[in-house]
């Protein structure tokens, strides 16, 4: 058997023959890449002492975008859920998001297609994404946000735009976008009005005017260059800045994109924190980062790198349901198994959460799904405390580079971390 | 600031930032103003939202207008980058030239621009409607989804590509059209819609000697022989 044409490369050959289309498919970067797992903190002993656990405060709260704006976010953990929108959503789905996250109290985001009523009301902070295909874009819904995010890109797909196919362009949907019903939709991948970040800085400021320099402004970026655009980013006026790894999920993607454009999530903080401390910016314009969280050590790591914050997608939608082996027989209808369930633009989630068939959605109780969230989220947070307190921190955001070791010569490197039992960074000139 | 609250105020740039003077005009139920010395300043009169009029002695710069409700705008001098951009009701006239992306993803309310418009006018148009007096550059109406737009002049390359469903009536020469955009019938409705949009804009021509530009609808659905198009 050849290396080169293992037989997945040989089936995804046939595939591309028979079928004139590439394979789209939701989620993020499914191969291996360095990641979080590879990295290990050094937990207190003689030369520092630590927290008592449950007993010592450990601050998780977080005020995002005191930059500028005159009404910061405030949260209670330093966990926020990702944009996704109604449309590879369900609205079920939607409602569960923002249940869980007020419970936890927390922000939920929008996606492509605009604010709906629903996840206005079900969400306590809501931030409006700000997209290139400005669909369902309105300035009183811009008005009603609690932040605003301006989307440059996305970790799945960095200078990609989206598609949502027609099966999930429902009449509501349609109508949202303003498009024909049952067409394939694509979005755009550069904003209509604006391009570079001298533009970008006029648009936040015109962003700012309409909404009296109220909210919060972020700038999300898909991870590629995230030192050059953690600057910009900076020097275009953002409140915060979002950084999206190649891990981080899509609703409908191509997979050659996703597993071939981007950089893992653990090699990107380290370049975009870099840029915040050289321009004396660190912790004033706050740092979200997303892709591949998905317990309290990986929210642990993200804030030891520098991170303010972590944002979490596809682990939510695991928390509601997705992917649950109780849809097993589903799942293999669909010719798929539960874990490995990505057809998100399909429609056909037995799950009822990446659908707009009305009937799948019902599946899915927005309350009990709501709660499942609030849940995971709260573990995660307590996560995160207890590997803070551990290495002595009353503050999950005192975490620093310095509690933490790699445990590949690769980790340590992206993390600039030094390999375990060493003191060795490479690439940090030390070798 | 109380003092430029008032009606038929005149606010001077030379002397109040863009924030007051935006300020000033969103507070306003009805009434009329000018804002002078704008000397080309980003974000004027954006995001308003009540029935009132705002004369603009002279150049604007990027986004004045932008996302417009129910306002009347008079720009007396060229507009910077994305005039009217998302704007969704109201009006805004132009007495001079626009940069690119004018009344960018409007989705309603009427673009009047007397002079040329640059590149991509029209970009994501989602209702609106865009008349312009001289021509429009490479890309306008790129992925149009609704709306009409209404040229007297020339358009430059690409016109409408990738378009959805917007309309798109050209009286000069078009230097190329874009994927999926075909020259289609104009028959008598859309004789008498281009001649209710002059009328609205205030333009003098025979709606007879336009051409309208739609979309061929080949590229809705993803077909891999349509390759060549993308």
């Amino acid at each position: 058997m050849s290396s080169t044409f293992d037989p997945a490369t040989m089936a995804e050959i046939r595939r591309a023959a028979a079928t004139g289309i590439y394979d789209i498919r939701g989620a993020g970067a499914k191969r291996k890449l360095p990641h979080f797992d590879d990295l290990l903190f050094l937990g207190a002993s003689i030369s520092r002492y630590p927290l008592e656990g449950y007993r010592e405060a450990c601050n998780t709260s977080v005020i995002l975008g005191d930059r500028f704006a005159s009404k910061p976010l405030e949260l209670k953990i330093p966990i926020t859920i990702a944009g996704m929108s109604f449309g590879s959503l369900s609205g079920q789905a939607k409602e569960a998001l923002g249940r869980g996250a007020n419970a936890a109290g927390t922000s939920t985001t929008t996606g492509d297609g605009g604010m709906t009523v629903e996840e206005r009301g079900h969400s306590k902070m809501l931030v409006y994404q700000y997209l290139p295909s400005r669909y369902g874009m309105n300035p009183d819904d811009l008005r009603k946000a609690d932040a605003i995010e301006v989307v440059i890109g996305q970790g799945a797909k960095p200078g990609g735009g989206g598609m949502l196919l027609g099966q999930k362009i429902t009449d509501r949907v349609a109508e949202m976008r303003t498009l024909p019903k049952g067409i394939d939709q694509r979005s755009a991948c550069r904003h209509p009005d604006w391009t570079g970040p001298d533009d970008l800085e006029i648009k936040i400021q015109e962003l700012r005017e309409i909404t009296d320099w109220e909210k919060p402004i972020f700038v999300k970026v898909g991870a590629s260059r995230p030192y050059y655009d953690t600057a910009l980013a900076v020097k275009s006026g953002a409140d915060v800045v979002v950084l999206d790894g190649m891990q981080g999920g899509t609703a409908a993607t191509q997979d050659v994109f996703i597993e071939n454009v981007g950089i893992p999530t653990l090699a990107a903080i380290r370049p975009a924190v870099q840029a915040l401390m050289e321009l004396g910016m660190h912790r004033k314009v706050q740092l979200i980062v997303s892709g591949g969280v998905r317990n309290g050590a990986d929210v642990a790591k993200c804030l030891a790198l520098g991170a303010d914050a972590v944002s979490i997608g596809t682990a939510a939608l695991i928390a509601l349901g997705d992917n649950d082996p109780r849809w097993e027989a589903e799942y293999n209808a669909l010719g798929t198994t539960a874990g490995a369930y990505d057809d998100w633009h399909e429609g056909n989630d037995p799950a009822g959460i990446t659908t707009q068939n009305p009937e799948l959605a019902a599946r899915l109780d927005p309350v009990a799904a709501g709660r499942r969230l609030t849940n995971f989220l709260k573990v995660m947070t307590l996560e995160c405390q207890t590997i803070a307190r551990a290495c002595g921190k009353s503050d999950v955001r005192n975490l620093e580079p310095e509690d933490l070791v790699a445990l590949t010569v690769e980790a340590a490197a992206m993390a600039r971390v030094p390999l375990a039992g060493t003191s060795w960074i490479p690439g940090q000139g030390n070798y | 600031m109380s003092d430029v609250l008032v009606r038929n105020s005149t606010l001077d740039l030379g002397d109040l930032t863009v924030r007051d003077v935006n300020r000033a005009l969103k507070a306003a139920e009805d009434g009329a103003f000018t804002v002078t010395n704008p000397n080309g300043v980003h974000a004027l009169a954006c995001g308003l939202m009540q029935p009132i009029s705002v004369t603009i002695k002279g150049h604007a710069g990027y986004y004045c207008a932008g996302m417009n409700q129910n306002a009347d705008v008079l720009i007396e001098g060229n507009a910077g980058t994305g005039v009217a951009e998302n704007m969704m009701s109201g009006r805004v006239r132009v007495t001079g030239d626009c940069s690119q992306s004018a009344a960018a993803t409007a989705h309603g309310g009427l673009l009047v621009i007397e002079g040329d418009a640059s590149a991509r006018c029209g970009i994501s148009l989602k209702g609106a409607d865009i008349v312009v007096g001289g021509s429009v550059g490479h890309m306008s109406a790129f992925m149009a989804q609704a709306g009409r737009m209404v040229v007297l002049g020339d358009a430059g390359e690409a016109l409408g590509d990738s378009i959805y469903e917007a309309r798109l009536y050209v009286r000069g020469r078009v230097a190329s059209l874009g994927a999926d955009c075909i020259e289609k019938e104009m028959r008598e409705e859309h004789i008498a819609e281009v001649k209710a949009l002059l009328d609205q804009a205030g333009m003098d021509a025979d709606p007879a000697s336009f051409k309208r530009y739609g979309s061929a609808r080949q590229l809705y659905t993803f077909k891999i022989d349509n390759i060549d198009a993308y």
